[in-house]
C-alpha cells in the first residue's frame, strides 16, 4: 500500500487545491494521518472509497478528540546588532500566544477486499465554540452514523449531512458534552464511605463544618 | 401516527410492506421495548413500529449502559485501565484485555515473549468457546426454548471459568493480560486442565448440535429471517461472524496475522445466507477451528518467560503519538485507540465496539419481520451492553 | 431464629419453649405461630423481576443455572413482569440514564417486596463511581435491604445474599411499630421518580429514603 505522502500527492493531483494535511506520527506504531479540508471532503473519501488501488470499503472507527486553547510560550533566537559595531548578540526573545483549540474527528478507514490499512484521516473544526461543523461521512460509510451521533453526543460536533443527529448516550435534554476536556461533572458527592484521592477531595466539600471536639465525637457516633 | 406519517423506507424489504399494507390504510402501532425486557439482552431498547405484525420501523435507543468508560481510561493510568477493559464486554474479558494490551504495545513499541503469545491464542480461543456457546444458548432462550440449551451452555461456561479462575483469581473480570506479557505463568496442572476441557469439547458440541442445529422448529424460526446483503454489512462496519455469515471472508486472525496465529493451521468458515441460522451456524463452526487452534496451541506451547523483562508496568509513560491495534474479538474487530502526550495517562483512549457498529443495521435486518422474529435477530447479532454504551 | 413475637393471647400468656414444641412434633403435632408460617412461607417463594443491568446480571443468570441452583432456595422463578414479583436484584451500575427506569420497575412491584443492591456499583458506583453518568449508589432513590459486595459477586455471594434477606424476612414480626411496610398503613412506599435534567437528574436523591450520614471522624495526628 502506498505512504500517506504517496497517497496526498495522488489526491492533489486527483482534486487539485484541496486542503491536505499530512500528520506525521512519532510513535512506533507509524500509523501517519492525513487532515483533510471541509470542501471537498466528501469526494475525497468518496473517491478513497471507490479508488481501485485503496478501495477502502470499511470505516472502521469513528473517534472525536478534543485539544482546548492552549498557551504556547516560543522562545525564538533573535539576532541583535550591536549599537557599538560589536559582533551580533543572539538573544532569547519568550513569547506566548494563544494557540486556539479546535475539535477533531479521526477516521480509521480499512480495506476488506484488499486487506490493507488503515488509512486516517483527520476532520477539524475551526474552533471549540460556534464553528464547530464538520463534513458528515455517513454518506459514504454508514458505519459513520452511530459513531457520528456519538462523537456529536460527547463532543458537541455538528456533522453537516448526517440524516439523524440526535444525542446517541446522553439524554435528550441534557446540555454539556462530556468528553470534553473542560467538562464539570454534577457534584453528587454527598457521602463516600471509603474516599481517597480525588474523590476525597470532592467529598470533603459536603462535609459539615467542623464543629468543637465533644460535638464531632457525637457525630462520628450517630 | 398512520402509514403516511412514515418517511419512505430505505431497504427494499421495509418498501415492499409499505406497498402491501398501503391499501388498508391501518393505524401504525409505536412498541417501546425495553430497556426493561427479558430478550434485549441487558438494558437496550428499541422503539419499533408496527403496521400489523410488521415491523416497518425500528430505532434503537442507547445509553442506558453508559458509564463513561472512555472517560475514566483518560483520567487513570494505563495500566489501571486494564481492569477496566474486563467490564466492557464482561463475557469476555480475556479478548478485551488482549486488544488493549495490542493498542498499547503497539504505540509503545513493545515485544511479546513466544510463551506469552501462546498463551494469548490459549486464552482467546478459550473465551470464543464461552462466548459462542452462550450466545447459542441465549439465541435459543430467545426462539422461546427455555432453559435447556441455556442451561447446558453455562455449564460448559462453568468449566472454563473454572480454568480462568485458576489462572488469573477471578471467575469473569480476569484482568490478565499486560503490556508485554502475561501476569502470571500458568502451572503445568493448569494446562493439563485445558487439555482435558478441550478434549471433552468436541464431544460437548455434538450433543448440542444435535439437539438444535437440525431442530425442525429452530430452522423454520431463524432461516431466512434477518436476510443481510454483504455489501451493506461491510458498508455499515460490521465485523465478526456477523459479517462472516454474509459470506465475506474477513477474519483479522487471518488478514492482519497478529501473535502466532500465522502458525496454525485452521479455516475461517463461512455463510452464505446472512441469515439468523447462518449467524447461529457459523458460531457452531467457529468453535470447532477454535478446539483444533487450541489442540495446536497446548501441543506446540514453548517455555520461557511470560513478561517482557524490560516491560516497566508502574510509571508506564509511552512517548507522545498515536496507536490503533485491534484483534479478532468472539464479536467482531475490538479496537483500542490511543493518543498518547507523553504522560501517565493517555490522552485520548477510543474503545472501537464491535457490538455497537454492529447494531447499525439491526433496523435494515428486521425491516419485514414480526415481533418475534426481532428479539431472534437481535440475539443472532450477538451485543453485550456493556461494550454497545460503554 | 427470633423469639415469637408477644402476639395477644389471653388464654395462655406463656409462650411454648423450642423443647415443648420438639416434644409435640414428635407425638406429631405441629404448633407453630401465625407470625412464623407467615413470614416462612414469605421467605421461601421470593420470586425476583427478570431483570439484568450489567456484569452482574450475568452471574445472577449463573446463579439460576444447573450448578449454583437457585431454586434450592425457592426463588427460580424469574418474573419478566414487576407485578409478578417480590424482589427487585439491581444487577449492576444504574447509569442515572437508567435510574428512573430502575425506580419506576420498583414502583410497579407490589408490596411486600424487597430490594438486594448486587455488587460495587448498584452499592456505591463501584469502579465507575468518577462517571458523570454514574448514579453513586442506587439506595439514593430506594429502600435497599441487603447489599452484597464484589465486582461481580460470585454466585454463592448472590444465593447468601438470598439467604440474609430470608433471614431478616423471618425475625419481622407482624403487628406493631416495627411491622415491615405492606403491613402498616402510614408508610407510603412509592418513590419519586427523577427528570432528567439539563446537567443532572432533579432531583439527585430521595431524601426521605436516603440522606447522608455524619461523615466518620478520623483521629488525625496532632
Amino acid at each position: 500500500m502506498e505512504t500517506v505522502e504517496q497517497l496526498r500527492d495522488r489526491l492533489l493531483a486527483r482534486f487539485p487545491g484541496a486542503a491536505l494535511t499530512v500528520v506525521t506520527n512519532p510513535s512506533p506504531s507509524a500509523q501517519h494521518s492525513l487532515v483533510i479540508g471541509h470542501a471537498q471532503a466528501v469526494e475525497i473519501a468518496t473517491f478513497l472509497r471507490d479508488d481501485p488501488a485503496l478501495r477502502l470499503d470499511q470505516c472502521s472507527n469513528v473517534t472525536g478528540v478534543d485539544w482546548p486553547d492552549k498557551e504556547v510560550t516560543e522562545t525564538t533566537k533573535v539576532t541583535v546588532p550591536d549599537p557599538a559595531g560589536g559582533p551580533a548578540k543572539v538573544v532569547a526573545q519568550t513569547s506566548k500566544r494563544l494557540e486556539p483549540g479546535y475539535l477533531e474527528v479521526v477516521y480509521h478507514l480499512y480495506s476488506i477486499s484488499l486487506r490493507h490499512g488503515p488509512v486516517i484521516l483527520r476532520l477539524r473544526t475551526g474552533n471549540r465554540t460556534d464553528q464547530v461543523s464538520v463534513p458528515s461521512l455517513t454518506p459514504v460509510w454508514r458505519s459513520c452514523e452511530f459513531q457520528e451521533r456519538e462523537v456529536y453526543d460527547l463532543y458537541g460536533v455538528q456533522f453537516t449531512g448526517h440524516p439523524d443527529l440526535r444525542r446517541i448516550l446522553m439524554w435528550d435534554g441534557f446540555q454539556d458534552h462530556p468528553m470534553r476536556r473542560d467538562y464539570v461533572e454534577p457534584d453528587d458527592y454527598q457521602w463516600e464511605p471509603t474516599p481517597h484521592g480525588e474523590v476525597m477531595a470532592k467529598a470533603k466539600q459536603h462535609y459539615p463544618a467542623a464543629p468543637a471536639a465533644p460535638a464531632a465525637k457525637e457525630g462520628g457516633a450517630a | 401516527m398512520s402509514v403516511s406519517d412514515l418517511t419512505p423506507l430505505s431497504s427494499p424489504a421495509g418498501a415492499q410492506v409499505r406497498a402491501v399494507h398501503d391499501e388498508f390504510h391501518g393505524d401504525l402501532l409505536e412498541v417501546s421495548m425495553g430497556p426493561h425486557h427479558p430478550s434485549t439482552h441487558g438494558v437496550f431498547r428499541m422503539i419499533v413500529t408496527l403496521d400489523g405484525e410488521t415491523i416497518v420501523k425500528l430505532k434503537p435507543v442507547f445509553g442506558y449502559l453508559h458509564r463513561n468508560h472512555e472517560k475514566l481510561g483518560e483520567n487513570t493510568t494505563y495500566l489501571a485501565s486494564m481492569p477496566y477493559t474486563d467490564r466492557l464486554d464482561y463475557l469476555n474479558s480475556m479478548t478485551n484485555n488482549w486488544a488493549y494490551a495490542v493498542a498499547v504495545e503497539k504505540l509503545a513499541g513493545l515485544a511479546v515473549p513466544e510463551r506469552a503469545e501462546y498463551v494469548r491464542v490459549i486464552l482467546a480461543e478459550m473465551t470464543r468457546l464461552l462466548n459462542h456457546t452462550c450466545l447459542a444458548g441465549f439465541l435459543m432462550q430467545d426462539c422461546g426454548c427455555m432453559g435447556t440449551p441455556l442451561m447446558y451452555a453455562f455449564r460448559e461456561r462453568e468449566k472454563i471459568l473454572d480454568l480462568f479462575e485458576a489462572l488469573s483469581g477471578s471467575r469473569m473480570m480476569c484482568n490478565y493480560q499486560r503490556f508485554g506479557g502475561c501476569r502470571v505463568d500458568p502451572s503445568p496442572e493448569w494446562i493439563a486442565g485445558v487439555r482435558q476441557l478441550v478434549e471433552a469439547y468436541g464431544p460437548f458440541l455434538d450433543e448440542f448440535e444435535a439437539l438444535l442445529s437440525g431442530n425442525e422448529i429452530i430452522m423454520a424460526r431463524t432461516q431466512g429471517v434477518g436476510r443481510l446483503a454483504p455489501e451493506l454489512a461491510v458498508s455499515a462496519g460490521v465485523t465478526g461472524p456477523v459479517l462472516r455469515a454474509t459470506g465475506v471472508a474477513h477474519d483479522l486472525r487471518k488478514v492482519d496475522a497478529y501473535g502466532v496465529y500465522p502458525k496454525f493451521d485452521f479455516r475461517v468458515p463461512l455463510g452464505d445466507h446472512g441469515d439468523t441460522y447462518d449467524r447461529y451456524m457459523i458460531r457452531i463452526l467457529e468453535m470447532r477451528e477454535s478446539i483444533s487452534i487450541l489442540r495446536q496451541a497446548l501441543a506446540a506451547l514453548p517455555g520461557g518467560p511470560i513478561m517482557d523483562p524490560k516491560a516497566k508496568l508502574r510509571g508506564f509513560r509511552p512517548k507522545a503519538g498515536e496507536a490503533y491495534g485491534r484483534i479478532e474479538g468472539p464479536k467482531g474487530e475490538i479496537g483500542f485507540y490511543l493518543i498518547s502526550d507523553g504522560g501517565p495517562n493517555p490522552y485520548r483512549y477510543r474503545v472501537r465496539p464491535p457490538s455497537f457498529i454492529n447494531l447499525t443495521i439491526l433496523e435494515d435486518m428486521c425491516l419485514g419481520h414480526t415481533v418475534a422474529d426481532a428479539v431472534i435477530i437481535l440475539g443472532s447479532v450477538d451485543i453485550v451492553l456493556g461494550e454497545v454504551d460503554r | 431464629m427470633s423469639e415469637p413475637a408477644p402476639t395477644p393471647a389471653p388464654a395462655n400468656p406463656a409462650p411454648l419453649t423450642d423443647a415443648e414444641r420438639d416434644e409435640l412434633r414428635r407425638h406429631g403435632i405441629l404448633l407453630t405461630s401465625l407470625q412464623e408460617i407467615y413470614n416462612w412461607g414469605r421467605s421461601r417463594s421470593i420470586w425476583p423481576l427478570n431483570f439484568g443491568l450489567a456484569c452482574c446480571a450475568i452471574e445472577m443468570i449463573a446463579a439460576s443455572m444447573a450448578r449454583f441452583d437457585i431454586s434450592r432456595f425457592g426463588s427460580e422463578v424469574f418474573r419478566p413482569s414487576p407485578r409478578q414479583a417480590d424482589l427487585l436484584i439491581v444487577s449492576g451500575t444504574v447509569t442515572k440514564k437508567m435510574a428512573p427506569q430502575v425506580i419506576r420497575l420498583w414502583n410497579q412491584m407490589p408490596e411486600p417486596k424487597y430490594c438486594i443492591a448486587m455488587g460495587a456499583c448498584a452499592i456505591s458506583g463501584g469502579p465507575f463511581k468518577q462517571g458523570y453518568n454514574v448514579l453513586k449508589g442506587i439506595d439514593r432513590f430506594i429502600p435497599v435491604d441487603i447489599y452484597i459486595p464484589g465486582c461481580p459477586p460470585r454466585p454463592e455471594a448472590l444465593l447468601n445474599g438470598l439467604v440474609q434477606l430470608q433471614a431478616k424476612i423471618q425475625g419481622q414480626p407482624i403487628a406493631g411499630p416495627d411491622a415491615p411496610r405492606h403491613l402498616r398503613d402510614d408508610i407510603n412506599c412509592d418513590c419519586p421518580v427523577p427528570e432528567f435534567g439539563a446537567h443532572d437528574l432533579e432531583p439527585s436523591q430521595n431524601p426521605t429514603v436516603w440522606q447522608p450520614p455524619a461523615p466518620l471522624v478520623r483521629t488525625e495526628k496532632a
